[in-house]
């Protein structure tokens, strides 16, 4: 928590990675890593497979070749439950939170791979079970406070507009204490105030916390300004990897998003 | 507290004081991390002695000023009282400045030492450090966001109180020295006034300013360490400071900092204060959560809602000041109390509210009555920075919503021949900080602070702020013209949006009305009255007529004061156009330029005098395109009843 913003080794790697669908090739021999500490950014054009790479980095899709590392760890085919324990946790560009209960609520989920008593206890809400809730509260709260959602702590998430629904869901995000955390698109249709509140959250979290911070975006703008290093994909094949300067520059990716005269 | 009141002449004394007597109970209380964490008075005096040793090991000496911004934090108010007990002046700038406006205080009184509540106050300071050389030190609270900072200048607060902590164990009794060196006539605080006319001025006040006038309401009120206050205005408000700062020091209160200004309303209800101070549109605010939440309500809620209020307003002012009421009225009253008035209050964190005070501009009497019916003793009071607050407040028993009441114990007031209000208190303020001139101009050799704001008593003798002195004219007889307050009593009307009162050096009272479009509109709807924009709308005869009733009914109202009978409005015209910032015709905070309007639409103003029914009109209108058009129209003059004065109507 108090390791200040130092860029490190490579906490995650992508080798060669392909996934398909049948006939539709999503990704194709893709590589590229992720540094420890660093904000990493995926754009590209509508169905450059952007969120399939996501998916396949916290094991929603398994790839078909290629392998990723994480920390020491290599995997091809690993569930989304191990891909949490490892410490890798995502926010969806559809908003997955639950709808009818609290903010409160909705982050302390996030914690639920950190809760230790079974079952039974947490029912009767007996000795432990109480002093690990009051402890997994204090985060959800520590985080509350770090979001500046206080003013709805206590409010279903249901009857919150788009750009706070966003905000509860990075800090349900938060609440698993990721050493990476993988963000959908967390700018989407959002305001240009609404935007910047979050671009200053992200970076507020990698900053505090020392999170990496993978995040796939549509708005340019944005990514360069807060990304570290952008690798950008096209058609499932990645066209480029620098920083954004470099990208920006690239004749590849100009034409990718510009087209080009034939 | 009235025996040792002699000895306890300071702050720094009466914290020491609380300590002693009242060492476990709250003092200050704190929402974080969603639980309220208490400092008792023994806390608060712990911190402020660590704080001050602190501060004095940083160079802090006698004299010096400390700049505090920030939010309500137990901290700042620490703060505020360990430069007291240094000898220091703590000068609260108000949070949501902007850097530049924080330079000129700086500046002015080469402020060397700064206490910044987070990092958005810090990135201020550091933005206009380098147009205030004098800026040495900067203490700040919330370490969040801090890490990269590498400045000199800065120190945490947790590190001030460390330093403050290693030197009080190593030489305590040069607290007590410090303290006790402290007396009454030594400034206390010093308040930057808002400064709408000019630059800001610093507005000097000793501890025996703020303790008398505090100890004056707290014993009229029977203020004592039960007693809850919240505070959610900025502490660099004198309002805000006297009750969260100076009061509770005097009568030992607790007061409770909320935990960010969106919770402030949840935050009230969780604590449910006793007493209660805040500006008329804080309750126009609420009033009108209220009524939006009330129009999503069943059907059932609703008729609930607006029948049991229709008792309130009939006979609930009433109950509240123990005046005879029939005993239907009472049983419905009780009832309503139980199913509507009682959750409402509720919901507005006022179940406790034994005192609540409202101040600094007038507030409308539908609203003011809204409270009080509701069974919350909502009272005015009349003061202003260089008096310590308190001047006039109105006693229980004693409330009504156009005067400001009679004056509090040690005010004397007089008036000039132009009614301005002249006041002589113990609260009065020292100086104006490095401002003789300004000093003399508000404070005559006798003593007398000159408000600025004309008024006059009434029969019960409660004081009536009518205006600002300087736009009160006379009438061609000689008798008061206050166009200020003839146009808030039209704007308390929801029809009339805007109003500008003519009469000074004339016979009688004209006015211009703008309607407010959106209630007109709405009202006109209702009635299928067809209109094709404000221009139209405005011209029509039954919202002219609707209007005239508006203004007989002031009118009625005026004749009842035989010091204002004269000032009833006799002929309206309903202008063609809402009156704007944009054209000159407004200031940017839409208060009326009356002089400028009075120019620009002299034919009109001459037109209602010459006794017409009507006036064309030829405008330059500005498209918010940038063109600009000429647009003609023939508007309506009509005449308002006018009533015989009361006087005369008792005689006849």
């Amino acid at each position: 928590m108090s390791t200040a913003r130092r860029i490190g080794d490579v906490i995650l790697a992508v080798d060669n990675v392909s996934l398909a669908f049948g006939g539709v090739r999503a990704l194709q021999g893709v590589s590229f890593d992720v540094r420890e500490h660093e904000v990493r950014a995926i754009i590209g054009p509508n169905g450059a497979g952007k969120s399939s790479m996501l998916n396949v980095l916290n094991g929603v899709y398994h790839p078909q070749e290629g392998k990723i590392s994480f920390r020491n760890f290599e995997f091809r085919d690993m569930n989304s439950r191990q891909a949490a324990k490892l410490g890798i946790a995502r926010t969806f560009q559809n908003i997955a939170l639950f709808k009818g209960m609290t903010v409160l609520d909705n982050i302390m989920t996030g914690r639920n791979l950190k809760m230790r008593c079974n079952f039974l206890q947490q029912a009767l809400w007996v000795g432990p079970a109480k002093r690990e809730e009051l402890a997994h509260r204090k985060a959800v709260e520590e985080i509350i406070d770090f979001l500046e959602i206080q003013h709805i702590r206590k409010t279903p998430v249901g009857r919150l507009p788009y750009g706070l629904q966003k905000r509860v869901e990075l800090g349900r995000a938060l609440a698993a204490e990721p050493a990476v955390l993988l963000l959908d698109e967390p700018m989407a249709g959002m305001n240009l105030e609404e935007k910047q509140d979050m671009c200053r959250f992200v970076l507020d979290v990698n900053d505090h916390y020392g999170t990496t911070i993978v995040l796939i975006e549509h708005d340019m703008g944005v990514v360069m300004d807060i990304s570290d290093r952008v690798v950008v994909l096209d058609y499932g094949r990645k066209l480029a990897d620098g920083t954004p300067d470099e990208v920006r520059g690239d004749q590849k990716v100009i034409d990718a998003y510009l087209g080009v005269a034939h | 507290m009235t025996t040792d009141a002699g000895t306890l002449d300071t702050f720094p004394k009466l914290l020491m004081h609380h300590a002693r007597v009242r060492g476990a109970r709250p003092a200050i209380r704190e929402k974080d991390l969603g639980i309220w964490q208490t400092w008792t008075w023994q806390r608060y005096a712990d911190e402020v002695r660590a704080l001050a040793c602190g501060l004095a090991e940083q160079g802090f000496k006698r004299g010096d000023h400390l700049a505090l911004i920030g939010d309500n934090r137990p901290r700042l108010y620490a703060s505020i009282c360990a430069a007291q007990v240094l000898g220091g002046v703590p000068v609260p700038l108000y949070q949501d400045a902007v850097a530049t406006e924080m330079a000129f205080p700086i500046q002015n009184a080469e402020i060397a030492f700064a206490f910044a509540e987070d990092q958005e106050q810090v990135d201020k300071l550091l933005e206009i450090l380098p147009q205030c050389p004098t800026l040495e030190r900067i203490y700040y609270d919330d370490p969040r966001g801090m890490r990269h900072y590498t400045h000199p200048q800065l120190m945490s607060c947790d590190k001030l109180l460390e330093i403050g902590r290693a030197s009080l164990a190593r030489r305590p009794e040069f607290l007590e020295e410090e303290i006790e060196k402290g007396r009454g006539s030594d400034t206390a605080a010093m308040f930057f006034t808002s400064g709408t006319t000019g630059v800001p001025k610093g507005v000097v006040l000793t501890h025996e300013n703020l303790i008398d006038r505090s100890r004056a309401v707290a014993e009229m009120e029977s203020l004592g360490d039960h007693d809850v206050v919240l505070a959610f205005m900025p502490p660099a408000w004198i309002g805000q400071n006297i009750f969260s700062y100076a009061q509770p020091l005097v009568a030992g209160y607790c007061i409770c900092c909320p935990e960010a200004a969106e919770t402030v309303v949840s935050d009230m209800r969780e604590v449910a204060p006793t007493y209660y101070f805040a500006p008329p549109r804080v309750f126009e605010a609420l009033l009108t959560q209220v009524s939006v939440r009330m129009e999503d309500a069943s059907a059932l809620k609703r008729w609930l809602y607006r029948s049991f209020m229709a008792v309130a307003k009939r006979v609930g002012t009433r109950i509240l000041e123990r005046q005879p009421v029939g005993l239907l009225d009472r049983i419905l009253y009780h009832l309503g109390d139980f199913l509507i008035y009682g959750p409402l209050r509720n919901v507005l964190g006022m179940s406790k509210v034994r005192i609540a005070y409202t101040g600094g501009e007038a507030i409308g009497p539908d609203l003011f009555s809204f409270y009080r019916s509701l069974g919350i003793n909502l009272k005015q009071l009349y003061g202003s920075t260089e008096t310590s607050v308190f001047v006039c407040v109105q006693p229980d028993g004693q409330v009504k919503s156009d005067t400001v009441g009679p004056a509090v114990k040690g005010v004397e007031l007089k008036f000039t021949a132009q009614r301005e209000l002249l006041i002589r208190s113990p609260g009065l303020f020292k100086e104006y900080y490095k401002n003789p001139q300004a000093t003399l101009e508000a404070k005559d050799a006798e003593g007398w602070f000159h408000t600025g704001d004309a008024g006059y008593v009434d029969q019960d003798g409660h004081v009536r702020i009518i205006d600002r002195a300087k736009d009160v004219g006379k009438l061609a007889d000689g008798t008061l013209f206050a166009p200020k307050y003839l146009e808030n009593k039209l704007k308390f009307f929801p029809y009339i949006k805007e109003a500008v009162a003519f009469g000074d050096k004339r016979s009688r009272v004209c006015a211009f009305i703008n309607i407010d479009m959106e209630a007109v509109a709405d009202w006109a709807e209702r009635r299928n009255i067809a209109f094709s924009g404000y221009t139209d709308l405005a011209q029509h005869d039954t919202v002219y007529e609707r209007v005239a009733q508006c203004l007989e009914q002031v009118n009625a109202d005026l004749a009842r004061e035989p010091e204002l009978a004269n000032s009833q409005i006799h002929r309206f015209l309903i202008l063609h156009k809402e009156l704007e910032a944009d054209d000159g015709e407004l200031t940017r905070t839409r208060k009326v330029r009356r002089g400028f309007i009075a120019e620009k639409y002299g034919s009109l103003v001459e037109a209602m005098y010459q006794g017409r029914d009507s006036v064309h009109v030829e405008a330059q209108v500005k498209y918010e395109d940038g063109r600009s058009g000429t647009f003609a129209a023939e508007l309506k003059i009509r005449d308002a009843k006018t009533f015989a004065p009361a006087a005369a109507r008792r005689a006849a």
